[in-house]
Parts: structure tokens; sequence; C-alpha cells
């Protein structure tokens, strides 16, 4: 019978959670890192036991550790994120201009493709690739040395790369996002990028609200079996695109509210994708307290609440932008975490949920995996 | 060669895999600059923990105690002091108080 495992990245370190194919009660290994703050845990397409982690805080810098065997031990790998080449600025929040640093990587993408090839999404925003597993990292600067670069400007998280979107069989066509630069395709392996944020508009936020960067996306979403379909979950918005970020329009439609960070698509029904409202940007909670995942069958516009089994009462937790996940069971599993420490499963493609687990430290980031 | 004592903070401790201080040889002269190479070649994993890899700077939240002295921003190039070198007392790795 096939399993599920979740990989839960936390403030206060990282949790592996297993479940057999009905996903009705968890094992929850862990904390792994303690005291570390896990952005992000991803494994392997290609061998689901190959997973990286991305481990940092603030007084001892970024660590990536990698396990060859599903979490269970883990290895230390290369942590040399270096720019290259003249640094040069972005856009500071004051307008001044300030030289790239690193501070962290929020997201790690492993190669559907090459099994020791992986990508690493920075603060500031960069796109580093590794070839080795892990054990040395290189910039794309073709990204970062883009013109509108020096007018990048950091969300209220700072200028992190948190999005890194890859086809299998098509390692020219890549696409990135940034808080808050929007989003940036590239169709030559990532060598040169253009912005992709046509269709965006940022009222109030950005002087230009169609400008050609400049938005603050939040998350991007694909169906793997059709590519060309992107979704969107920006700072306020849900936005949709038929080719491959081309041009965008609004689908947020009857949601009650479409600030959010999270967005995923269901593993086999193309049409079909999840957010979590919140209600604002300065409210980072759900809407009247009451934690609902909504679902879209129809691409976006027609939204349905999902509500049994979440709290609907005296809810104030948030749901990060790498929380939501889905599995490839039938039904399709689908998870988030919340900052509140919950991670909430459902094995019936969101008609009802649970809690795998209810008090982890705030949730950064959730992960699926289904295994043999 | 000098034996010097060097203690870390439990986060490095359990990343390097040591627990108490570790035993460092040095060659030539004891330093900060010397010190930190040292830890950093016997156990790669704590490359960047303490000092940015590129600059050598030391990472805003880390200070250097030997007993009661901070030698936070003292040359990195001056000598410790004499105690270190003779064994009789540890650089101390600190990891600052912060956050909550």
């Amino acid at each position: 019978m096939s399993k599920v495992r979740l990989l839960v990245g936390t403030r206060k370190g990282a949790f592996v959670l297993t479940s057999d194919g009905k996903r009705e009660s968890w094992q929850v290994d862990g904390p792994y890192f303690g005291g570390w703050e896990m952005y992000h845990l991803k494994g392997s397409p290609l061998d689901p036991d190959r997973i990286y982690a991305s481990q940092s805080n603030g007084w001892f810098g970024q660590l990536v550790q990698r396990s060859d065997d599903g979490g269970k031990t883990w290895t230390a790998v290369g942590n040399d994120f270096a720019y290259q080449g003249d640094v040069g600025t972005h856009m500071w929040y004051d307008g001044s201009s300030r030289p790239w640093e690193f501070t962290r990587i929020w997201h790690l993408e492993p190669s559907p493709d090459e099994p020791d090839t992986v990508f690493a999404g920075a603060q500031d925003a960069a796109l580093f690739r590794s070839t080795d597993g892990g054990t040395t990292w290189h910039e794309m600067t073709g990204l970062r040395r883009h013109a509108t670069g020096p007018a990048w400007q950091p969300g209220a998280g700072g200028l992190c790369l948190h999005t890194v979107l890859l086809r299998p069989g098509a390692p020219e066509w890549m696409a990135v996002a940034i808080s808050a630069a929007g989003v940036f395709r590239s169709d030559d392996g990532g060598e040169s990028w253009r912005p992709a944020n046509n269709g965006l508009r940022s009222e109030g936020v950005l002087p230009d609200p169609d400008a050609y960067e400049g938005h603050c996306v939040h998350k991007l979403a694909l169906h793997k079996a059709f590519p060309d379909v992107l979704f969107m979950q920006k700072h306020w918005d849900i936005m949709r695109s038929d080719d491959g970020g081309g041009t965008w329009r609004e689908v947020s439609g009857n949601l009650p509210s479409d600030f959010g960070f999270a967005i995923d698509v269901h593993a086999h029904e193309p049409e079909t994708v999840y957010v979590v409202p919140i209600k604002s940007d300065s409210e980072h909670y759900p809407p009247e307290g009451k934690l609902r995942v909504y679902r879209s069958r129809s691409g976006g516009d027609e939204w349905e609440p999902l509500t049994e089994g979440l709290p609907q009462a005296d809810c104030y937790v948030d749901v990060l932008r790498d929380a939501m996940s889905v599995d490839s069971l039938d039904p399709c599993g689908v998870y988030f975490g919340t900052t509140g420490g919950q991670v909430y499963a459902s094995s019936d493609a969101g008609d009802s949920w649970s809690a795998a687990v209810r008090d982890l430290p705030p949730v950064l980031s959730v992960e699926a995996q289904t295994l043999p | 060669m000098t034996v010097v004592r060097a203690r870390l903070p439990t986060q490095l401790r359990d990343l390097a895999g040591v627990g108490g201080e570790v035993e460092l040889e040095i060659v030539g002269a004891v330093t900060l600059a010397s010190v930190l190479e040292t830890l950093e070649a016997q156990f790669p994993v704590l490359k960047g923990t303490i000092r940015d890899r590129a600059t050598g700077k030391r990472r805003a939240f880390i200070r250097f105690f030997v007993g009661e002295v901070d030698l936070s921003n003292a040359s990195p190039d001056a000598a410790l002091p004499d105690g270190v070198a003779r064994g009789q007392e540890a650089l101390v790795v600190v990891g600052a108080m912060a956050g909550g």
C-alpha cells in the first residue's frame, strides 16, 4: 500500500510525518535541527528518499542538509552561496540603493530530470544551482543581473526568491517568483530571464499598478500535465495564466478575501485549485476567525469553502506561502500547516480535514511525498 | 604546534557532533584567525556559521570571549591571551542573547 510522507519545516526545527495510504493516523518524527528555522524541505521527484532541507537562523546563518534515507539521517552539504561578480544594488524599502546581501534560502527545488541537480531560491533574491547534490552551489547570474534588478524592492518578509517552477523533460523552461519583484521566466535553462507579469495589477501598492515588474507575488502553482496553466496567489488577487506566464487574468471570483499566501493544484484535476484566504496584509489571519480552504473546480472564479474538520470560530492563524501541498494518491490528499503549529490533512481532496499534528512550532513549509 | 581549547555554543556543537570543548592543534601564532581556521578545517560544517565565508567577518550575533575579556572586536590577527596558548583558558564562542 502506498504511503505519504509530509516534510514539515517550522520556526524551531523540522518534522517528518508519515501515514499509510488511508492517511488517517500520522507518525510524527522530529524535531530535526531543533532550534533552527527550517524554511523548506523537499524531496527529489526521482528519488524520494533524497531530501534537501534549508536550515538557518540569525546567529549562525545558512546550512543545507541532505538526507539519502528519507529523513532518518542527515548530512550538512554546501552552504557557500556567493553572489557572483559585481554584486550591484537593489532598492531598499526607503528607495535607496542597497548592495545585495545573502540572508537565507527560502526554497529548494530538486530537478525532475537530474538526480543530483537542485535549485535554491535565496534572500536577497537570487537563484543558485547545484549539480552535485548540494555540495557546491553556483549562482545563475542572469536573473539577478536582469536590467530591472536595481529596481527590485523587498516585500515585508525580505527580497526573497520563494518559488521555482520546473517542467519534467523541459529543462530549458523555468519560472521563479520574487517578493516583491514578480514573476520571471527563462526559456534557455536559466541563462536569461524576462519578467512575466503582464496582466498583474497592484493598485494601492505600486505607483503604476500595471508595472512591468515590482508585483508582490506570493506563490505560483501548476499541474505537471498542463504546465502552461499557472496559478498565482498574489499579495492581493488570485491570478491565472494559460500561456506559461505570458499574460495573467484575475480569477479571485467570490472569495471572501483574495489576500493570502498558499496556493496549490489538485494532483489529478488540473482545474481544481486550493487557496486559504487571509483577511488582509495587516491582519494575517482568516476572515471572521474561520479557517477555510477554498476550492475551485473550474480553474478559478467560482470558489467553495471547505470547512469540515477545520476550526470555524476564534481561529487567528496564518498559512504561509510554502505551507500547502498535495499528494498524488486517489483521492488526492491536500495538506497545509499553520502558524499555530497545526498540520491539517485531507484524504478526500479537501472535503474533510483533520489535524495530523496539532502543536508544532509555527509551520513555514509543508511538502507531501507519495511513496510506493 | 600549540593545542588550544575552544568552547562552542550548543547549536554549533550539535552541528559539529562534539560535546564539551574541542582541542585544536594550531601551527604558528595563536590568533583568533588561526584558531577559527583550524576549527573550520577540522569541522567543515562550521564554515560560514561563525564568520562570513567570503570576508572572514564575524557574524553579527557571535561573540568571542577568553575568561571575562570580550575579544569580539579585537583584530583577528592579534595574539590571543597567553592563557589560551598555554591551554589554561578556552576561547569561548558565544551566540549572543537575542530574540525570545
